[in-house]
């Protein structure tokens, strides 16, 4: 990526693009569709999938200074944060908080 | 005409009359705690952007271009990794389709046959988790051919926000302690999960949560390059044919 713009022809096609394709077709089909049908359904499941393979890998693999991170912190930071949403009666905000202060508390002990 | 409209709104209440005042009731009637939910999972981005050695212009185009924002850690991702736009295209690719089901259930909510189209446009465009919760639960109580309006209020708002908080997120991580900037990019993965479990009551719609969790890491060190979209397929298709084998066992109620 050497011009400036390259990148955001890059962001464009694979990101723009790929994203708002969906929301037209979606714009398009809305008219003729069920939406408990099983195509759609396992389009959701591919799609839910995907992205909680993304979130393994982000905790287990993780990008930049995060990596600098012990992956027992990460990992017992990941834990502690879904069990506190579970216990705040499913509160994402709550939930966030409690694994974000978890991993700074650990990591300042541990660090 | 519009002032006019306007001040009718403030002096009745409860329905706005016309287009105008129906886009600000939008952006003031979206939920704060959802808003600051959002726009702090995009500080998470922005500073992901930033680790990632991408611009400031880079991270506001994604987000108020793309505005979803798993696919946009995907893309992220996959710059991140060097790898080639069709490889890059294909992962958000998968991520985003999921946003086709959600704009056909949107969509019979907002469209009006005599309303502008760009409207209608506008709010598709925008569709997204937290843009479509708002909508859905708030949209049947504004008159119908107001709705559109209505929801485009609340998607400029969210957009703004994000792309703010996506923008601090950038500024930030690079000037905070290593050990904060490290916080703000833990705070994605777990945003994701957590709003994946809000609405997940039973085995059947963990099946694909727990499959992805496990075989993303999998196919990480099987085949880097495609391992999003093989985990979103392998995960997604298992978990279809056990859902479906778990209710045909069990008679539908």
């Amino acid at each position: 990526m050497i011009i400036p713009g390259q990148m955001l022809l890059y962001i464009f096609l694979a990101g723009v693009l790929m994203t708002i394709v969906w929301r037209f077709a979606g714009l398009a089909l809305s008219s003729g569709l069920e939406e408990d049908s099983p195509l759609f359904r396992w389009v959701g499941f591919v799609s839910t999938a995907l992205v909680a393979g993304l979130i393994s890998r982000l905790v287990i693999f993780a990008p930049g200074v995060l990596a600098d991170i012990d992956i027992v912190v990460r990992l017992i930071a990941f834990a502690s944060g879904i069990v506190i949403f579970l216990l705040a009666k499913r509160h994402l905000g709550i939930g966030v908080l409690g694994g974000v202060a978890t991993l700074l508390a650990l990591g300042f002990i541990s660090g | 005409m519009e002032a006019s409209n306007a001040g009718q709104t403030e002096d009745c209440g409860n329905m706005p009359v016309s287009r105008y005042s129906a886009f600000w009731r939008g952006i003031r009637e979206t939920s704060p705690v959802p808003a600051i939910i959002l726009s702090t999972a995009f500080v998470g981005f922005g500073a992901l952007t930033s680790q990632t050695g991408l611009s400031l212009l880079d991270t506001i185009f994604i987000s108020v271009f793309m505005f979803a924002l798993p696919g946009q850690v995907v893309l992220v991702d996959e710059i991140g990794r060097g790898a080639s736009v069709l490889t890059a295209a294909i992962a958000v690719a998968a991520t985003g389709v999921r946003l086709l089901p959600m704009t056909v259930v949107i969509l019979p909510v907002i469209r009006e046959r005599a309303g502008p189209k760009w409207l209608e446009l506008a709010v598709a465009y925008y569709v997204a988790v937290t843009v479509w919760v708002e909508s859905m639960r708030r949209a049947p109580h504004i008159p119908r051919h107001l709705r559109s309006a209505y929801c485009f209020g609340i998607c400029v708002f969210l957009v703004l926000v994000s792309s703010l908080g996506a923008i601090v997120g950038f500024l930030l991580a690079s000037k905070l302690p290593a050990l904060l900037a490290a916080a703000l990019l833990f705070m994605t993965p777990l945003y994701f999960l957590l709003g994946m479990l809000i609405s997940t009551r039973s085995v059947v719609s963990l099946a694909p949560i727990l499959l992805g969790l496990v075989l993303g890491p999998i196919f990480h060190l099987l085949t880097p390059d495609l391992d999003l979209v093989l985990t979103g397929l392998a995960g997604g298709t298992a978990a279809f044919l056990i859902a479906n084998y778990l209710e045909s066992r069990r008679p539908r109620s």
